[in-house]
């Protein structure tokens, strides 16, 4: 739901003061980690994290009983002046997706971080990061005017970027560099932005804003560049240099808390300035743009990512296509006959969408790191036998991949009805195209790791150090929750449509998303790394013979995607990208005046 | 041309030098003083927005101000953390570079360039 306050001064509502504590709680968290020490830190983190969660709980059920939004002002200073904190529908759901992934990672991450009874930098720095993410997280969800999100969104690169280099290897090192870098880049545009709308209205105030804001060219330029600022640290394609060495170079519970959770704070602040701050102002070209981008990133990330070696870089490019797929409802968002974004089925979807990848890809890299860990490599060829050896793991992953192609009763599946549902209400064909060819691309991959990690083993494995059943649990429990979202009643929260979901549950429904798993499969085949696998296969001349011409073509295919990655992801080639699509929004939102 | 203008032009002057450096210097110690030299433009701008909101009789509007004060803080903090980044990875790696798959194959000293 949008913010419902209808009257522009702002008061503190009855349990406001959870949102303020939602903030506090994690911070002190912080503070008290990094004085008491590094031998208690992982005891106050543990402390922390049941309290997060319970706050975030709280908010839910206040939201729920006051069936409109939470607003807290800080010192009692009303907008302009002063800064609110409001909650509303999508800020409290993606505050319980925050504080759940964020328990769930901490659970996984003892046996990697634990102290140990003496100091160690390792575990001190993670703890203490895994909280300020969180806290940066909450002020991203809450933050009630621009520049309180800009310093939320600063907090969270910050708090990002050393997970990255955590083991302190020169890749490592290298990955976090640049990704700081490319952060400061895109935050630097946010901030040009952000003065040029307070220059035309003079607040900042999001509910404000909305009133006053109307289509100055001061205003879109100022749109523009928030916008590609935005997405920069998204890593929507093509500004994504970042985001694969990064993710795949981190620690895995720090690379669980990356790609599910950092990458969708700033996605959220596009869905705040396109949804809340300038409803009416984007217009219909600048949607598609941003959707055309997002269709690309599902192509390219996905091809890519079948042509990866290691599993952690195939799953950081999953989250490449991944991050595609929630900029899909933007068009699909506008309402029918009006010239506005709205807040409807679409925007459900793409909400959906986010908290599904969030725990799905939070689970697949735990499943990953628990592979690495026992294996000692992550080679995708080298994964046969896993299945016997790491059952949990290996099914957790399968659920969470599952999840994503969109299983039902899994939250794919109910954000892809809702938006096949709002792009033929909106005569928009060609997105229901990307949206069920979507689907496909997932599961290729998803079916290439389970090929492998399926596969008898060629020698017994031995495992290199024993894993424990509740850091498999960790990750299970993610993907089962990723796997049943669609079960969750989401209309107290946010708008859902009545009377279009079919039972999820229902035998046709399950049938249905038989063929994308059939796609996948043949994608897979055509696209995949196999190593000697093929070898094995009964009948191998014929079955050579037959896919032989389509599979020389699909790998040309390929190799062509992967040498455009190499150069889109060298630096001058992404800053001018930068560049590019910032213009390229700009002359969209003119042209849509 | 008043002074506002002057000073908005000289705004939009240093953003944009600092955006070419960001894009074209391949040394990451280059990069990081072209950021902070963008970033001096932005809070050129804020003052500039600051003056301009000022016509009510005030001296100036003191929004703009504190948002500079603060957005000072975040991009020292941001070098801060690039800089020691840097200084580690020219500590591990014998050089600093931000060429893809190519560790310690350019530059000896921390700029790389």
């Amino acid at each position: 739901m949008p913010y419902l306050v209808p009257d522009l001064h702002a008061v503190t509502t009855t349990n406001g003061f959870l949102l303020a504590l939602s903030l506090v709680v994690p911070v002190v968290g912080v503070l008290l980690a990094f004085f008491a020490g590094g031998r208690h830190v992982e005891r106050i983190a543990f402390a922390t994290m049941p309290l997060g969660f319970a706050i975030a709980a709280a908010i839910l059920v206040a939201l729920w009983r006051t069936h409109g939004s939470l607003v807290y002002l800080l010192g009692g200073w009303a907008p302009p002046l002063g800064v609110a904190l409001r909650a509303d529908g999508l800020s409290a759901v993606m505050m319980m997706t925050t504080a759940m992934v964020i328990c769930a990672v901490g659970v996984f991450a003892y046996a990697d971080f634990r102290t140990l009874g003496g100091e160690a930098r390792a575990p001190l720095a993670f703890w203490i990061l895994l909280l300020a993410i969180w806290g940066a997280l909450n002020t991203v969800f809450l933050g009630g005017d621009l520049f309180t999100l800009y310093v939320a969104l600063e907090l969270l690169t910050f708090a990002a970027v050393p997970l990255v280099c955590l083991d302190g290897r020169a890749e490592t090192l290298q990955a976090a560099l640049r990704y700081l870098l490319f952060a400061l880049f895109g935050s630097a545009l946010f901030l040009v932005g952000v003065t040029l709308l307070y220059g035309a209205y003079g607040t900042l105030d999001i509910v404000l804003l909305s009133h006053r804001i109307n289509a100055e060219p001061a205003t879109l330029i100022a749109a523009a560049l928030m916008t590609a600022g935005l997405l920069a640290k998204t890593a929507l394609f093509p500004l994504h240099l970042w985001l694969p060495p990064a993710h795949a170079g981190a620690p895995a519970a720090a690379s669980a808390v990356l790609s599910a959770l950092v990458v969708k704070g700033s996605f959220f602040l596009v869905v705040r300035l396109w949804f809340d701050v300038m409803p009416g102002l984007p217009g219909f070209a600048a949607t598609q743009l941003l959707a055309a981008l997002g269709a690309a990133a599902i192509v390219f990330g996905s091809v890519v990512a079948l042509r990866q070696e290691r599993l952690k870089l195939l799953i950081a490019y999953s989250t490449l296509a991944q991050i595609g797929y929630l900029f899909l409802m933007f068009p699909l968002a506008f309402g029918s006959g009006s010239a506005q974004l709205e807040n409807s089925g679409a925007l459900t979807a793409g909400i959906l969408q986010a908290v599904s990848h969030a725990t799905a890809k939070a689970a697949m890299f735990m499943a990953a790191g628990l592979i690495y860990t026992a294996l000692g490599h992550d080679r995708i060829t080298g994964l046969a036998g896993v299945g016997r050896v790491l059952p949990m793991s290996v099914i957790a992953f399968a659920l969470s991949g599952l999840a994503l192609i969109g299983l039902p009763p899994s939250g794919v599946y109910l954000a892809k009805g809702l938006l096949l549902q709002a792009a033929i209400e909106s005569e928009q064909w060609w997105w229901e195209v990307v949206i069920q060819a979507g689907a496909f691309f997932t599961s290729g991959y998803v079916l290439l790791v389970l090929a492998h990690a399926l596969a008898p083993a060629d020698a017994p494995i031995t495992l290199r150090v024993p894993i424990s059943r509740i850091r498999e649990a960790a990750a299970l429990t993610l993907a089962l929750c990723s796997l049943l979202l669609g079960l969750v009643p989401w209309g107290t929260y946010l708008s859902v449509p009545a009377g279009t979901l079919s039972n999820p549950l229902a035998l046709e429904a399950m049938l249905s998303a038989l063929w994308p798993i059939m796609g996948g499969g043949v994608l897979a085949i055509l696209l995949g790394r196999w190593g000697h696998r093929l070898a094995r296969v009964p009948l191998r001349e014929v079955v050579i013979a037959a896919i032989g011409p389509a599979r020389r073509a699909a790998l040309t295919f390929g190799k062509m995607f992967e040498r455009a990655d190499g150069a889109l992801r060298q630096w001058p080639a992404a800053g001018l990208s930068l560049m590019v699509v910032a213009i390229m929004f700009g002359a969209a939102m003119l042209m849509g005046r | 041309m008043s002074a506002t203008t002057v000073f908005g032009l000289c705004a939009a002057a240093v953003m944009g030098l600092g955006l070419y450096g960001l894009i074209t210097n391949p040394g990451p110690l280059r990069k990081i003083l072209a950021f902070n030299l963008l970033g001096s433009g932005v809070f050129l701008l804020f003052g500039v927005v600051a003056r301009r909101g000022a016509a009510a009789g005030f001296g100036g509007d003191p929004v703009p101000q504190a948002l500079v004060i603060t957005g000072i803080v975040v991009a020292f903090s941001a070098t801060a953390l690039a800089i020691a980044l840097l200084l580690r990875l020219f500590r591990v790696n014998g050089s600093a570079t931000l060429r893809a798959n190519a560790p310690g194959s350019a530059g000896t000293e921390p700029t790389g360039g």
